[in-house]
């Protein structure tokens, strides 16, 4: 068992903070990234749970039980940095050894255990090498059997892919992930890379600044984000952002990026939504690009445009159109945008559209139908 | 105007081969990308064209003429760096300013202010004007940069990784305006990366290099429909291509097991093939040829990618994000077979290519 509780956590450098109330339960075998741009705390934070950096205010709880009082060692917590520290004299077989020599286990009981961890993570050809002469993602396999050979209640790592080239990030994810399925560790995972904490947590814990923004599954940050910040630091292409305002004719209601200009067509709910928001007419709409939908003749719903700019990147397209001031990017078709300059038609699609109150960047958490036509 | 071309070009440093008789031809007004790992030759290439480097053998020029003999400053084109080497102390305008204050070019006050202003509107940055750059944001610094190049000017941009230092986000921005620029200024770019989706999302034309070799050049269309080999097949598109073993027997070639029947499209005389199908290719139906379990699921928010397991064999397909995925579940899918792309297993060359 090991479910982790974070209280109230503050931790300050001088007069300035690094972790602002920090309130988080990672439960037990779950898998949870914290993700956010440098600067944000969550290595911080994950230093502090494995007993590296003392916290000024809060509690952290391993089972219940606080843990300030507890060295490093005294965790039962494994560790796995973004740099593979293995022990370059070592063969791979020593280094993952290591930690149960430490522990002065019997010859033959580190030797099952050091083969059954190298089968795991298939480098049992390696294991007479040294460091030196493994590539970067054997080396990060090593390191990552050396954390688990203790089979520790949690692991917890900060950016272990972060030295990996794009090609074996993307194996050693899946490869992380099924580990912990197997391995039933809680693990807290921390990373600046939205695509990586997608596809690999079971829940998200978003932090700027010291402070934490939300947590979700990915499902829920990517369909629900609770800010600008968040809407816009998960998901690729960035969500796209502008300033609207929402106007009545007739019976139909009208959300407009830029006075000029044709507005897009809404369910007529939306006003009465907007109205008891606190954000009025400080209105930011978001959307995914995935949700400015496209067509290439003229259609009942949709406003005319022109293409800006296309961005082909083989498994789809992705358009750049411009209202105003604002840029919408939508995703396409691969080839379904012929040429700059050509004349499209473009809708907002009403259900994957968020708003957001301009001031304080919070989601005014307004969800409509999709209003087809 | 700059039409650049290489001739078996060939750079070696000490006993390495940093480039191996390459040739290239960079159209007038082009967005050319050199896409490549590290160690690929691609830097190289760009001071060679910048007369940072001589080449061993082989001739470049620039507008039809050989260059061998002209100096750095007379070739006439910019570089921007990955690292932005902008003058600290000095404000915006007067790094600016500075490219064109050369002794050797005689400016009065007058064009110099303007070449600036234009370049600052071009670029968004006329609010920064007076501010020193160490106050700038990375996304700045390096509109910066690339405004020192500007005001120049010159027959051709060289870029060096230059969006590699900034976040993701802005990486994002950036690219839409450096294309949306190139577009404007008609300009020749020559533009290094090692990251397929810039050199997809912005290339003309993609040259994608290996170890100081040029494996193939084409529009971002070609490079990902159209690999030439094993290489561009697994460097270009995320996730990875996925490649499969075959087993050929006359026209037909065989995966799985026999589960799924592949016709080839030319004919091929060994017995083994390796091919190569993309994960958005890969059709999840309960009429689907082949059974697999699923072996993880990976949320994109967008579309979820699914590595299914059949035997030993891992692959990876795309899936709607809607689409119920449990991990350990069993289902079925087949290969559309106009999309599965053929390759001799050693050389590694497209059968079709």
């Amino acid at each position: 068992m090991a479910e982790i509780i974070l209280k109230d956590i503050e931790k300050y450098f001088g007069s300035a903070y690094v972790i602002r109330k920090l309130n988080l339960t990672i439960k037990h075998r779950e898998f949870v990234v914290l993700l956010g741009p440098s600067g944000c705390g969550k290595t911080t934070t994950l230093r502090a749970i494995a007993g590296l950096e003392e916290i000024d205010k809060g509690e952290i709880l391993i089972d219940g039980k606080p843990v300030q009082s507890l060295e490093a060692g005294d965790r039962d917590i494994a560790f796995v940095f973004q740099l593979f520290a293995l022990y370059p004299h070592l063969t791979a077989y020593e280094n993952i050894a290591f930690p149960l020599r430490a522990m002065r286990e019997s010859k033959q009981d580190i030797d099952k255990k050091v083969r059954a961890v190298a089968r795991t993570l298939q480098i049992e050809h390696l294991l007479d090498k040294r460091p030196s002469s493994l590539a970067g993602g054997d080396m990060q396999r090593v390191a990552i059997g050396r954390a688990l050979v203790r089979r520790p209640q949690a692991m917890l790592m900060d950016e272990p892919m972060g030295a990996l080239d794009a090609k074996l990030r993307e194996e050693m994810r899946t490869e992380l992930k099924r580990l912990h399925l197997e391995n039933e560790a809680t693990t807290v995972y921390v990373t600046h890379d939205q695509v990586e904490a997608m596809s690999m947590a079971d829940r998200i814990a978003i932090m700027n600044d010291g402070i934490l923004q939300q947590v979700g599954t990915p499902d829920e940050v990517y369909h629900h984000p609770a800010n600008l910040f968040v809407a816009q630091f998960v998901g690729s292409p960035v969500m796209n952002i502008a300033p609207a305002a929402i106007s009545t004719k007739g019976k139909v209601l009208e959300v407009s990026l830029d006075s000029s200009l044709q507005g897009f067509e809404f369910p007529v709910e939306l006003a009465a939504q907007i109205e008891a928001s606190p954000a009025k007419g400080d209105l930011v709409l978001g959307i995914r690009p995935e949700g400015v939908l496209l067509a290439d003749t003229q259609k009942d719903g949709f406003v005319p445009s022109h293409v800006h700019l296309i961005e082909p990147l083989g498994a789809y397209d992705i358009v750049d159109l411009k209202f105003g001031s604002s840029m919408l990017r939508a995703r396409s078709k691969s080839g379904f945008a012929k040429k700059t300059g050509q004349q499209i038609w473009v809708r907002l699609d009403p259900s994957q559209t968020h708003f957001f109150n301009s001031k304080s960047g919070e989601s005014l958490h307004i969800r409509l139908g999709n209003g087809a036509h | 105007m700059a039409h650049i071309r290489f001739q078996s070009v060939t750079k070696k440093f000490g006993n390495n081969t940093a480039l191996d008789s390459l040739d290239l031809d960079v159209a007038d007004g082009e967005f050319f990308v050199l896409l490549g790992p590290t160690g690929a030759g691609k830097t190289t290439a760009l001071r060679l064209i910048a007369g940072l480097d001589v080449p061993d053998n082989g001739t470049i020029e620039i507008a039809q003429e050989d260059v061998r003999d002209r100096t750095a400053a007379e070739r006439d084109v910019a570089l921007v760096f990955q690292y932005y080497s902008l003058y600290p102390r000095y404000t915006v305008r007067q790094n600016l300013e500075f490219p064109l204050r050369s002794r050797t070019r005689n400016f009065t006050k007058a064009e110099i202010d303007a070449r600036v202003d234009k370049a600052a509107s071009t670029l968004r940055i006329g609010h920064l004007m007076d501010r020193k750059t160490d106050r700038l944001s990375g996304g700045e610094m390096q509109r910066v940069s690339i405004g020192r190049a500007i005001v120049r000017e010159p027959r051709a941009f060289l870029m060096d990784e230059p969006l590699s230092n900034l976040d993701a986000k802005l990486r994002e921005a950036l690219r839409s305006e450096l294309k949306e620029l190139q577009i404007r200024l008609k300009a020749t770019f020559i533009f290094v990366t090692h990251d397929q989706v810039e050199a997809m999302s912005m290339g003309d034309k993609v040259a994608v290099l290996n170890k100081g070799k040029l494996v193939q050049v084409g529009t971002p269309w070609e490079i990902y429909n159209r690999p030439r080999d094993l290489f561009v097949a697994s460097f270009v598109g995320s996730p990875s291509m996925n490649l499969l073993p075959g087993s050929v027997s006359g026209s037909l070639c065989s995966l799985f097991g026999g589960a799924q029947k592949l016709k080839l499209p030319s004919s091929f005389a060994g017995s083994e093939l390796t091919v190569g199908v993309r994960s958005e290719d890969i059709e999840i139906s309960p009429d689907g040829p082949v059974e697999a379990v699923i072996h993880d699921v990976e949320n994109h928010g967008v579309e979820k990618i699914v590595t299914l397991r059949v035997g030993d064999v891992l692959l990876k397909a795309t899936v709607a994000s809607k689409m119920p995925t449990i991990v350990d579940a069993k289902l079925k899918f087949g290969i559309e077979p106009d999309k599965a792309h053929f390759f001799e297993p050693t050389s590694g060359v497209n059968i079709t290519a």
